[in-house]
């Protein structure tokens, strides 16, 4: 009885989906040079920006698509995907709230994103980007007081070109992989920070990202640069509406953080995963990847409840000495859901420090593999590492994977690795309801109290959301 | 209170009750004794409605409604409550948490409004002194790390701020020492009133010299082959059950 209890409580249709009626100025389908000249033109972009997209698209056409993950889909056809798309109503770019289309803001207030006054009492700063334009930033002005650029990356092109063309790939270099080279041939917008010297960002930075148009490639790229001294926390969350054909989405996000500076990244991810058939969801391939200079800190927090594939391995490349680098994650997979989700923890400097907790739930038919590598250079002395990597089945018919690598090649290095694997187990259900809690709370708690040490990670009012997805995601409206 | 009419139930598939018939009235305590695999602990799930303890024959009748027409969490939220012999863990999970939101479903059920956290904290503070338990541990998991002791007291403080109409405690004496069993007697005393009932289900008398009981009952074979009131509690203690027994064949 519990068991069927428990598949009740998970078979839940998508509460975020829904499609929105905004027409979009979409290129077709295909790439070619001409695609991404037209991309650059677009943008009025420098004509270093366009040949540095040419060269990752030409490395791009010479490399396959990985195979490796644990992962099951029918071939991607790149040129059935468009590479472009802009809401209409967004061609001139609204001044201010008012001139953003209400039809776009009533989709925010469906989701809950508070884009009005709001925005003070959360203390947030949005960027919002809708397809592939941003259509609202706010709070600029009180963070250009303290120094810091938070803008749309495509206006940094323009406004700060020599950061972007000092750091842009330098994170991750324009054909690190696959998908990165494809983003790096095509990216649309996304978000640039640049925090000064000393300074502390004196509010969390948000984006929100939405996919909205059928057959339109998502190719968001983000440059967080911390200069030394200075700390910011940013956050990244998104939800998007129903479709019935796959949907492809190809981010980088690159952190620069420079001595003694630290940068907590934050994302709760909930792409459409599909149907219970597992049709329509999400295709989410991302490269996010930080390098933390001397004394430097990154820490990547992760809710991802979403899409249909997800390929995603946020990293830290540990190259300063004494640099401390985390991931915390929680990956919920659940009807044909798949994830292969992981880190990848490279130590260069000496005693660098490294820390892993992940937590995997898969429910349904789902499958959840843990992918993480620990690699410790010949010049990381000192350097540690601690894994905890916990799994956890609702139902027999979904399946948990840890793929631990681990590579040492200095002796004093210390690398520690735990995992287990548990269920919900029949006897926590039954004293849940003894207690009078019905079948459906007493999974979101059990599932919730199994995500603890991740969620007390996460900036506060995205530890509320974190909790609410689980159990949307889970089931439905869970008080 | 509880009527219980010639009750049959299965444990995977295994007849463990065989026409046990019982009635509880309010305020009144009953003690269940009876020898290992008599079917004393499944009486109390099959009651609270454990997921596998199925009645196959039998009517039960809880404050006049049919039980078996109940969910679990029904039962529970009118009132029903099982202390479990082996209460399991939730990590993660915070005692104050899961507490809450026991005694908040509760009073939806009930009509009433959800406690303010101050409100409700303050009684989970004051029971978890009525039950010699660190306050600290309402922090901690459910259940998580705690001692033996530790989790019948806890089970004890949940009694206490869920308010059952109709509390079974299933072996909550085993496993204590004497310090702990004066606490847990204690607590079940404190609650005993007039629109309260209590099940005790247990093998030795000793618990029944701190709750005293209205009725004792010996079940064996799945059934009540005997009920006296607490006298036959220190009969038992002497004798054993086996005479019992030998008189019932």
């Amino acid at each position: 009885m519990s068991q069927e209890q428990i598949n009740q409580a998970i078979d839940k249709e998508y509460a975020a989906g829904f499609v929105s009626a905004i027409e979009s100025d979409t290129l077709p389908p295909g790439l070619d040079e001409e695609v991404i000249r037209f991309i650059s033109a677009k943008k009025n972009e420098p004509e270093w920006l366009l040949e540095w997209r040419l060269e990752a698209y030409r490395g791009w056409l010479e490399m396959a698509e990985p195979e490796w993950a644990h992962v099951h889909y029918p071939k991607i056809d790149f040129d059935a995907i468009s590479y472009f798309s802009s809401p209409k109503s967004m061609e001139d770019g609204p001044q201010s709230l008012d001139e953003v289309d209400p039809e776009l803001l009533r989709i925010y207030e469906k989701l809950g994103i508070p884009l009005h006054e709001q925005e003070m009492l959360a203390g947030v700063a949005v960027d919002a980007v809708f397809d592939s334009v941003s259509v609202a930033t706010t709070f600029r002005s009180k963070l250009a007081e303290a120094g810091v650029i938070f803008c749309p990356i495509s206006e940094a092109v323009h406004e700060h070109p020599e950061l972007v063309k000092k750091y842009l790939g330098s994170v991750v270099p324009r054909k690190d992989n696959f998908y990165a080279a494809l983003n790096s041939a095509v990216f649309s917008d996304g978000s640039f920070v640049y925090i000064p010297k000393g300074v502390r960002c004196p509010m969390e930075l948000s984006t929100y990202f939405r996919i909205n148009e059928a057959n339109t490639g998502q190719f968001e790229r983000t440059l967080i640069i911390a200069d030394e001294d200075s700390h910011v926390s940013y956050l990244e969350g998104c939800t998007a509406p129903m479709r019935d054909d796959n949907q492809v989405h190809a981010a980088v996000v690159e952190l620069v953080c420079l001595d003694r500076a630290e940068i907590k990244y934050s994302t709760v991810q909930n792409w459409y995963p599909g149907d219970a058939e597992g049709k329509g969801g999400i295709y989410n391939f991302v490269t996010k990847r930080g390098v933390a200079h001397n004394d430097a800190k990154i820490s990547w927090t992760q809710v991802e409840t979403g899409s249909a594939i997800t390929w995603k391995y946020p990293s830290c490349v540990l190259r300063g000495d004494n640099s401390i680098g985390e991931f915390y994650s929680v990956a919920l997979t659940n009807n044909l859901q798949q994830a292969d989700t992981g880190t990848k923890m490279i130590h260069l400097g000496k005693n660098t420090r490294s820390t892993i907790i992940s937590k995997g739930i898969s429910a349904g038919r789902s499958s959840n593999a843990y992918r993480g590598l620990v690699r410790m250079s010949p010049r990381a002395s000192g350097a540690r590492n601690y894994t905890q990597c916990d799994s956890l089945l609702l139902g027999d018919k979904c399946a948990a994977h840890t793929f631990p690598y681990i590579e040492t090649k200095n002796p004093s290095a210390v690398i520690e690795h735990e995992a287990t694997t548990s269920k919900v187990s029949d006897d926590q259900m039954y004293l849940c309801q003894q207690r009078g809690l019905d079948p459906e709370k007493a999974v979101s708690m059990i599932v919730n109290g199994f995500c603890k040490e991740v969620f007390k990670e996460l900036p506060m009012e995205f530890a509320v959301e974190a909790g609410k997805l689980l159990e949307v995601s889970l089931e439905g409206s869970v008080g | 209170m509880l009527v219980v009419n010639d009750l049959h139930a299965t444990v995977d598939g295994k007849t463990i009750l065989n026409g046990l018939s019982l009635t509880v009235n309010p305020g009144e305590v009953h003690a269940i004794m009876g020898p290992n695999g008599s079917g004393k602990s499944t009486l109390g799930h099959v009651l609270a409605g454990r997921p596998g303890y199925e009645a196959t024959a039998g009517t039960v009748s809880y404050m006049g409604r049919d039980l078996f027409e109940q969910d679990t969490e029904e039962r529970a939220r009118n009132g029903l409550f099982l202390a479990f012999q082996y209460p399991v863990e939730i990590p993660g999970v915070s005692n104050m948490e899961f507490l809450k939101a026991s005694v908040d479903a509760a009073r939806e059920h009930r009509g009433e409004e959800a406690l303010d956290a101050v409100t409700f904290m303050k009684m989970a503070r004051e029971a978890s002194k009525t039950v010699d338990l660190d306050p600290a541990f309402l922090k901690r998991g459910v259940n998580e790390g705690f001692s033996g002791g530790e989790k019948k007291r806890n089970e004890l403080m949940q009694m206490l701020l869920l308010e059952p109409s109709l509390a079974i405690m299933d072996e909550t004496d085993s496993g204590l020492d004497i310090d702990a069993l004066q606490v847990v007697a204690a607590g079940v005393n404190s609650m005993r009133s007039e629109n309260r009932s209590f099940v005790l289900v247990t093998h030795y008398q000793r618990l029944l010299n701190f709750i005293e009981p209205d009725f004792v009952h010996v079940l064996s074979g799945g059934r009540i082959v005997r009920s006296g009131d607490k006298s036959l509690a220190l009969e038992l203690e002497e004798r054993g059950y086996a005479w019992i027994e030998d008189e019932v064949a």
